[in-house]
């Protein structure tokens, strides 16, 4: 089977960490984000995967070829010229998707979820039309494009783009399963899926919705990220608690890379991720935060709803919170209080930030 | 002989200092771990011929006051006495009424001191130019530059350049008059009391005159710089010794830091065995640090510079405080961080807690420039200042309290910046509810701190 991951471009809204790495690279919870998604699709008998990009870049193409031999899958980029919108990279694929009749996957890079693949794939054969999306229930669907379907069958009526009175509180959870039938669909320039090709599928009756169970997450911007790593951890510990780090010292969910290296009278967690490499110090305190490779901690510092950028360094004496981002190779000196910065790679800090805002 | 006098003021005076002058008169404030006062003592006591150190205020005499003053005697073996105003008088009309004890004895002249300077007191050199100036005017006056724009927050002198005469005099003026100010230290020779006394009898005059019911001031307040001294400039009276050395009023919590680093700062060269170094075993120290015998510090713990650690403190693993005056009793747990504040006496701070505020310390790159007496308000906020923590405060650990000034006996439960926290957390606080009857109710009232008289609720 095949399957196509809609990864886009710049990652702009991860910024600082995506200026230096690209987006599907950068690791959650201690993996790649596109790792998360490709392993598993791989365990669902996937064996061709299609990136589609509209940046090409040859720390991906690398790092992809890497995976291709470590999962035994075919890996390839299908790179947009200029940008076709949600809908335009499935026509541009359309040779590599189309060379059985098997359904396909596409998703959205930034879904993190308990992958629901064989579900899929059991729901799309079953009901045998063009299309399937799978849905999740959310507290505030009006921030989002809403699902309006038939609770028995599935069958989606219409959709709502963020819609100022309640109408459903089920919305777009960024990944289907296709028929190859429906590319005829599509035609090889801009379009979006949501507004221009799903409206005429559902009116045709050919698009259904499964919901989704368990944890879901789009964790395409920082404050997101870190709800999503603590949604994340909590399935790890319901599945794989032997993943998760215990003892004194640990609070709640806690995964640490095995060549880290914490000190003394330190308390972690709950909802903390320390990466390859990571150095805490002595007397560290730090929760809901996720520590990207080779950073360093030095004592007594405290943070709190963080990501702290690949080889960074937090001074002793330091305060972080309120999502403070830390892009690559950045040295925040002692005894600095850190209020939802976000602070671009390379940079030293000197001064304290008070209040949200981005430093260059 | 000499004597010295120094002037206290009262509650009523001194309400920038609140609320660490809830707990203690506010020249009993440690300041680069003693009191106040006592620079002003230890100053007085090394003058050859000095016999007697009259305080002069209108304080009720108080447990802490007396105390203060009978250990003040025995420790250098000198008279010191309290004379208390029976009504605030000004800084002319206490000396003047109390002229007769001033006198007694026959002293050929006496210092008059404020007790909220922090100086170097060039004690010496005073007399000695009194001495160089023929000895027959009546009054020198301490004075250091100022820059131009802070200079119109002080007394004004207009100097001589040959004679050093004061030409001229003027308090707090308008527009720039010069950069040399007056720094409340003087030498009187008892003549000053012939010109005090004429204004005196002038006031009481004025006062005759005036509608008993309207009159606003007691007809024996003087006030030494706008009515003595301005009228005795330009009659070679009045003479002026400028300075080099360190001078700073004392009216803010903040600027009682600042004072603390200039006082720390002199002791390398008067008092090195109040300094602290870092030891086998012990602290770590950089700078300029006093700490209590009787404190209980962890060896993990990084202090300094300009830092006073108080009797009894007891400070934990991994702490680190720098620019803070730290009072008796008060506990800081592990790892917190204490930046530009003041820590009340047994107050508590919890783990990984920080605790800080902004300095407000003068411009370092201009010589003249003084500590700003900023207001409490700015642009409908409360200005960025040094983080004050009354006494019997409870920090929680984990939080941050910012540029805040804390009421004594509250528990905190989370987090503050830029606030000032007076009442209970809960919006019905009887004091809110009176004040903001129509605005939403907010957990701090900042109203009743801005007014001058102590508001019966703060017994709460």
């Amino acid at each position: 089977m095949k399957a196509l991951i809609l990864v886009g471009g710049y990652g702009t809204r991860l910024r600082p960490l995506t200026l230096t790495v690209p987006k599907p690279l950068v690791e959650f919870c201690n993996k790649p984000i596109l790792l998360h998604q490709v392993e598993n699709l791989a365990k669902a008998g996937v064996d061709h995967v299609i990136l589609a990009v509209s940046y090409m870049s040859e720390v991906l193409e690398r790092e992809m070829r890497l995976q291709e031999q470590r999962l035994g899958i075919r890996i390839s980029l299908s790179h947009e010229q200029e940008p076709l919108g949600t809908a335009g990279p499935l026509a541009l694929a359309r040779e590599l998707l189309t060379d059985n009749d098997e359904p396909f996957f596409v998703l959205n890079s930034d879904v993190i979820c308990d992958f629901p693949f064989e579900d899929m794939l059991k729901f799309h054969t079953h009901h045998g039309k063009e299309g399937s999306i799978v849905v999740t229930k959310v507290e505030e669907p009006s921030k989002y494009g809403v699902v309006v379907y038939e609770g028995e069958t599935g069958r989606i009526h219409r959709f709502v783009e963020k819609p100022q009175v309640f109408v459903s509180n089920k919305i777009n959870a960024g990944m289907y399963i296709f028929s190859p039938s429906m590319l005829n669909r599509i035609q090889l320039r801009p379009t979006s899926i949501e507004k221009e090709i799903f409206p005429i599928m559902a009116k045709e009756g050919h698009l259904y919705a499964m919901e989704l169970q368990g944890f879901w997450m789009d964790i395409g911007q920082p404050k997101d990220f870190l709800t999503g790593m603590s949604m994340y951890l909590q399935s790890v510990r319901v599945q794989n608690p032997e993943k998760l780090c215990t003892g004194p010292g640990f609070l709640g969910n806690v995964l640490v890379d095995p060549t880290a290296v914490i000190g003394e009278n330190c308390t972690i967690g709950p909802n903390v991720t320390l990466g390859a490499g990571v150095v805490l110090e002595d007397g560290v305190r730090i929760k809901r935060c996720t520590v990207l490779k080779g950073a360093r901690i030095r004592s007594h510092s405290w943070l709190e709803s963080c990501i702290v950028g690949w080889s960074s360094s937090v001074g002793q004496w330091v305060r972080m919170e309120n999502v403070t981002v830390l892009g690559e190779d950045v040295i925040v000196n002692d005894e600095l209080y850190l209020n939802g910065a976000n602070v671009l790679p390379h940079k030293s800090i000197s001064e304290s930030v008070p209040e949200p805002r981005i430093i260059m | 002989m000499l004597k010295a006098v120094i002037l206290i003021g009262g509650p009523q005076k001194g309400t920038r200092f609140r609320p660490l002058s809830f707990e203690v008169p506010k020249p009993l404030f440690p300041v680069a771990g003693v009191p106040m006062l006592q620079h002003h003592i230890e100053a007085c006591a090394k003058v050859p011929g000095m016999k007697e150190i009259i305080l002069i205020g209108f304080y009720q005499p108080n447990d802490a006051l007396s105390r203060y003053l009978s250990s003040a005697q025995q420790e250098f073996k000198i008279l010191v006495r309290y004379l208390q105003e029976f009504a605030p008088l000004g800084t002319g009309g206490g000396l003047y009424h109390f002229r007769d004890q001033i006198l007694s004895g026959g002293p050929s002249a006496f210092f008059l001191m404020n007790a909220d300077v922090c100086s170097e007191f060039p004690l010496l050199e005073m007399l000695r130019f009194h001495r160089d100036h023929g000895d027959v005017h009546c009054a020198v006056v301490l004075a250091t530059t100022a820059n131009r724009k802070q200079s119109l927050n002080y007394g004004c002198i207009v100097e001589s350049q040959k004679t050093h005469e004061v030409l001229h005099f003027v308090e707090k003026p308008a527009t720039f008059v010069s950069d040399i100010i007056n720094c409340g230290i003087y030498l009187f020779t008892p003549e000053i009391f012939t010109h005090i006394g004429m204004v005196f009898q002038r006031n009481q005059e004025e006062k005759r005159k005036e509608d008993q019911l309207w009159s606003r001031q007691r007809a024996e307040v003087i006030h030494l710089e706008q009515d003595v001294f301005t009228s005795l400039a330009g009659q070679q009276q009045l003479y002026v010794y400028k300075t080099q050395g360190f001078w700073s009023q004392i009216k803010s919590a903040g600027s009682a830091i600042y004072a603390s680093r200039l006082y720390l700062n002199q002791y390398l060269q008067t008092h090195p065995e109040r300094l602290v170094s870092s030891q086998e075993g012990g602290c770590t120290v950089n700078g300029n640090v006093f700490i209590h015998p009787t404190a209980l510090i962890d060896p993990t713990a990084v202090l300094g510079p300009n830092v006073s650690i108080g009797k009894g403190v007891c400070i934990g693993a991994g702490v680190r405080v720098r620019e803070s005056i730290i009072l008796h009793g008060a506990s800081l747990q592990d790892h917190c961080c204490v930046l530009n504040s003041i820590v009340g006496w047994d107050s508590t701070i919890g783990k990984w807690a920080r605790v800080e505020g902004t300095p407000s310390d003068p411009n370092p790159n201009d010589p003249f420039a003084k500590i700003n007496s900023e207001t409490l308000f700015r642009d409908g906020g409360l200005t960025p200042s040094i983080t004050i923590l009354g006494c019997n405060v409870n920090i929680p650990s984990e939080v941050i309290i910012r540029n805040s000034i804390v009421l004594p006996h509250k528990d905190l439960s989370r987090s503050f910046k830029n606030q000032i926290i007076l009442c209970q957390e809960v919006p019905s606080c009887l004091f809110s509810r009176w004040n903001h009857a129509t605005a939403p109710l907010s957990p701090t009232c900042t109203v009743c701190f801005i007014t001058t008289t102590p508001c019966t609720f703060l017994a709460i």
